[in-house]
């Protein structure tokens, strides 16, 4: 029940996000598709977890992912702060994770999240 | 199947030879760690560099296997397939010197999943023409480029670090090489790659 809520109030989010917004995501995919598919798919795990539906879920929790020790036992729930300061420096967020890419322009990341957002 | 496939290129003398080539490949890798045993043993930040090696070799697992998706799809027409399966071949190249770096420094390398788990990663059912295939090998250089230029600044040991940036050379080499296949533009503007 309480997820039906989170997704039912996430999809609310989605639909009151302003088209300044939706251009963000939009660059985010391109970003994306560019950074982050090396090892990242929406959809499947590969080198890195799956990220659909990683914005409001507690770090190392995909289903399925092989985490590292570190990411299991982390308490971060993914959002936009957190993601945002992820992307700066992984490491720096969850000290012994093995993510070695970071982005690092503040930008990009704002709307790399904005995407991801976007992946219910 | 991997044999093969790779018989079925007709390019296995030539896949040889490239391996050759590739071996001194992966000496020069470990060439560069020389010296360094202290680091080698597991001193300071070793074990940083390994979690990134490793990434990067999980990366080298999928690509080698995407390849032999992709070259045993029956997709690919020659010469197209020669060309595969010589970027399999630098795949192959790249895992063998992460590999023995990774074990030079200490660290356990990460495991070769199966061909079918990669197969449903990568959406290979999906792929229905030679194009899809190169279009999938072409997004995947182009995220592998990235991702070790990316990593660069990350390295504890500048040596690694050399070895990222040499990794994205042959990985901008066959994005590019796959992007003319498919008969896109190159890039209009400069530094478009790692930005």
């Amino acid at each position: 029940m309480r997820q039906r809520n989170t997704a039912a109030a996430y999809a609310v989010a989605l639909a009151l996000l302003p088209a300044a917004a939706l251009a963000d995501a939009a660059r985010g995919k391109t970003l994306y598709e560019s950074r982050c598919v090396a090892c990242h798919s929406i959809d499947a795990n590969r080198v890195g977890p799956a990220h659909k539906g990683v914005f409001g879920r507690k770090a190392g929790s995909a289903p399925d992912y092989d985490y590292s020790p570190a990411l299991r036992a982390s308490k971060v729930v993914w959002s936009q702060a957190t993601l945002e300061r992820w992307l700066a420096n992984p490491e720096q967020v969850i000290a012994g994770q093995r993510m070695g890419y970071s982005v690092s322009e503040s930008a990009d990341r704002t709307d790399l999240v904005d995407y991801l957002k976007t992946q219910r | 199947m991997k044999d093969s496939a790779e018989q079925q290129s007709g390019g296995l003398i030539a896949r040889r030879n490239f391996l050759g080539r590739s071996g001194t490949l992966s000496i020069a890798a470990i060439a560069l760690l020389s010296g360094r045993e202290s680091l080698a043993q597991g001193m300071g930040n070793a074990a940083a560099d390994v979690n990134i090696l490793n990434v990067a070799l999980g990366l080298e697992h999928e690509a080698i296997n995407a390849y032999q998706l992709g070259a045993g799809s029956g997709l690919l027409q020659k010469p197209v397939l020669d060309v595969a399966v010589q970027f399999q071949g630098h795949h192959k190249g790249h895992r063998d010197a992460l590999i023995a770096t990774i074990q030079k420094l200490g660290g356990k390398p990460v495991a070769e999943k199966s061909l079918d788990e990669y197969a449903k990663a990568l959406k290979a059912d999906t792929l229905k023409s030679q194009a899809d295939v190169l279009d999938l090998a072409a997004r995947l250089e182009l995220g592998a480029t990235n991702a070790y230029l990316g990593v660069i600044p990350a390295f504890k040991d500048t040596a690694l670090a050399k070895v990222a940036g040499r990794l994205a050379a042959d990985e901008t080499m066959h994005w590019t090489v796959l992007s003319n296949a498919l008969a896109r533009s190159l890039p209009t503007a400069a530094l478009t790659f790692g930005a």
